[in-house]
């Protein structure tokens, strides 16, 4: 590990002036991603500068019904939260199934919007990659690509998004809340997530130095009954293979509303904006479901290792809608 | 001249002096005792400890956050110490596998392990006993499955997970 110089800000405004101040310092939270990347030479700061202290770790309840999530609060304190368990259970589900316990107490959720991707040919410091060295191409195109996006990929990228609770967080239109040297910023979640384009290497609106300090979640009934789907290749501490976060509501058989996100096989988290338009004011039945999350997949874009993940990911719709809309198929 | 100037938080905001990247003096409390340590920033919690302070109870496993065999507590929550950095524990109380005994007598988690045979090469045994106290203040192991999920943050390459179980439930039932 190369040396560094180290930090300590107990204010916000001090934490964004000394980032913004020195183009080769970074921000940083619970080290997870940061610590282990600065290990493998993957990301190259000279300085670091440790937001711990900072005044960031409410978990609140807001009037509408929904939340505010301060960037430091720990994954396992927001799965903890009473008011995430009974509002939002994908939410709480989603940061239980990611990672491990150990590394739920570290991780922040402001880290957690800003981690990067676990493509090999990225982590290794040294095959060419378009998101670490600009230009160099892209080894995982044709590569070992089975972990690899399907949706929203480029001939630049097809590097998979790794979050887990980003995806629930897309379900539910979330908010960032930034604070950086122009001021107080909320972009909406979807606009957060950049897509790789021609330029894997941004990915997201952020300048250097801005601080993501919250993240709002607006009311929304319909959560209560939501849910978080993972499948990967063991059945804990891995990353999905798909995922689905999904929330629907049922009246006299059809759907009249429906929030569904993917995680797992996109660039970015996934709003399954194409399946959600099918399935409004569909039948609650197998058949819509299919066709709604074929309908989503149709514009995959797969390699031959990958390509199951776009049969993978319809059967994990499938299977969570189905779970979701049960009770009211018995009744 | 009426409105009142309000400055910009930027205006107000300091550049925060650096340390490092040489050697700089830390002081850590490791089991209720402060030691005083030169390091370097970049050092991680588990080097330190090992390399600095002799505490070898915490392993080196993956030094990527993969294993779980580095893992110690820090204000009491299990955290890994290999992607922790010495100097952020500093004004935090660190606890290790070290600490966890009264003297000669060992914690019941440690007596458990040993009594349900809980190891083979005993390399993540550390890790796991950290992990497995830890889990049992957390509250996640009314049974197998929610044990099995909530330690499955430490690898046991030798897969001695049924024994470490065992043990885990032993404690859970003594209390
Ligand atoms: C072995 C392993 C398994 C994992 N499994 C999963 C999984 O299954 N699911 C999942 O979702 N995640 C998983 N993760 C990823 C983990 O969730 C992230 O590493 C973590 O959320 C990052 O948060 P942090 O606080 O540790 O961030 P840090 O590592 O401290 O920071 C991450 C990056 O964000 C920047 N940053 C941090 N905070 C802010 C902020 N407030 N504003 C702006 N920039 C900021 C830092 O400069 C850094 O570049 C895994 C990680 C590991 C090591
Ligand atoms: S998929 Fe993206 S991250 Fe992976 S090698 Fe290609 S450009 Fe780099
Ligand atoms: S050595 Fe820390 S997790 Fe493996
Ligand atoms: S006892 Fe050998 S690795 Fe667990």
């Amino acid at each position: 590990m190369r040396p560094i110089s180290y930090s300590r800000a107990t204010a916000v405004a001090d934490a964004v002036a000394t980032v913004v101040a020195d183009p080769t310092s970074d921000f940083l939270a619970g080290g997870t991603t940061e610590v282990d990347l600065l290990r493998q030479n993957v990301l190259l700061p000279r300085r670091l500068v440790d937001i711990n202290d900072l005044p960031l770790t409410q978990i609140e309840d807001r009037p509408d019904g929904g939340l505010y999530i301060g960037a430091l609060a720990r994954m396992s304190e927001v799965a903890d939260a009473a008011g995430v368990q009974e509002r939002f259970p994908m939410v709480a589900q989603a940061l239980v199934l990611g990672a491990s316990a150990q590394l739920r107490h570290m991780a922040s959720m402001g880290g957690n919007m800003m981690q990067r991707v676990r493509c090999g040919y990225f982590r290794d410091a040294t095959s060419p990659c378009n998101k670490r060295d600009p230009g160099s191409g892209c080894s995982a195109l044709e590569g070992f690509n089975r972990g690899h996006a399907v949706l929203g990929v480029s001939e630049h990228c097809i590097a998979t998004h790794p979050s887990d609770v980003a995806v629930p967080l897309m379900a539910l239109d979330a908010r960032v809340h930034t604070e950086g040297p122009h001021g107080r910023q909320v972009y909406p979640i979807d606009d957060f997530f950049l897509l790789p384009g021609e330029t894997p290497h941004l990915e997201h609106p952020l300048e250097h130095g801005e601080l993501v300090v919250g993240i709002e979640v607006p009311g929304l009934p319909m959560a209560r009954t939501s849910m978080y789907m993972k499948v990967r290749d063991r059945e804990s501490y891995e990353f999905a293979l798909a995922s689905v976060a999904a929330a629907v509501t049922v009246e006299d058989g059809a759907i009249s509303d429906v929030r569904l996100a993917l995680g797992g096989v996109a660039t970015k988290p996934w709003r399954a904006r194409r399946a959600e338009e099918m399935l409004h004011g569909a039948p609650a039945d197998t058949e819509s479901f299919r066709r709604a999350a074929r309908e989503e997949l149709a514009a995959a874009r797969t390699t031959p290792l990958n390509a199951f993940k776009a049969e993978l990911a319809q059967r994990t719709m499938v299977r969570v809608l189905e779970t979701l809309t049960h009770p009211e198929r018995q009744s | 001249m009426s409105a009142p100037h309000i400055p910009s938080k930027a205006a107000a905001a300091a550049v925060l002096p650096e340390r490092g990247p040489d050697p700089v003096k830390i002081t850590l409390s490791v089991n209720g005792t402060e030691r005083t340590l030169e390091v370097e920033p970049r050092v991680s919690l588990l080097d330190a400890l090992r390399e600095r302070l002799d505490m070898t109870g915490a392993k080196k496993g993956c030094d990527q956050g993969t294993c779980g065999a580095c893992t110690v507590w820090v204000d009491g929550r299990r955290v890994l110490s290999c992607l922790t950095l010495a100097i952020a524990c500093e004004e935090h109380e660190v606890t290790t596998i070290e600490g966890l005994a009264e003297g000669d007598e060992l914690h019941a988690m440690q007596s458990a392990f040993i009594e349900q045979d809980a190891f083979q090469c005993g390399y993540c045994t550390p890790g796991q006993i950290m992990s497995a106290v830890a889990l049992l203040k957390e509250g996640h192991a009314s049974d197998d499955a929610e044990i099995r999920e909530w330690m499955s943050g430490n690898i046991c390459r030798c897969a001695a997970y049924p024994h470490i179980r065992a043990a885990v439930r032993t404690v859970r039932d003594q209390t």
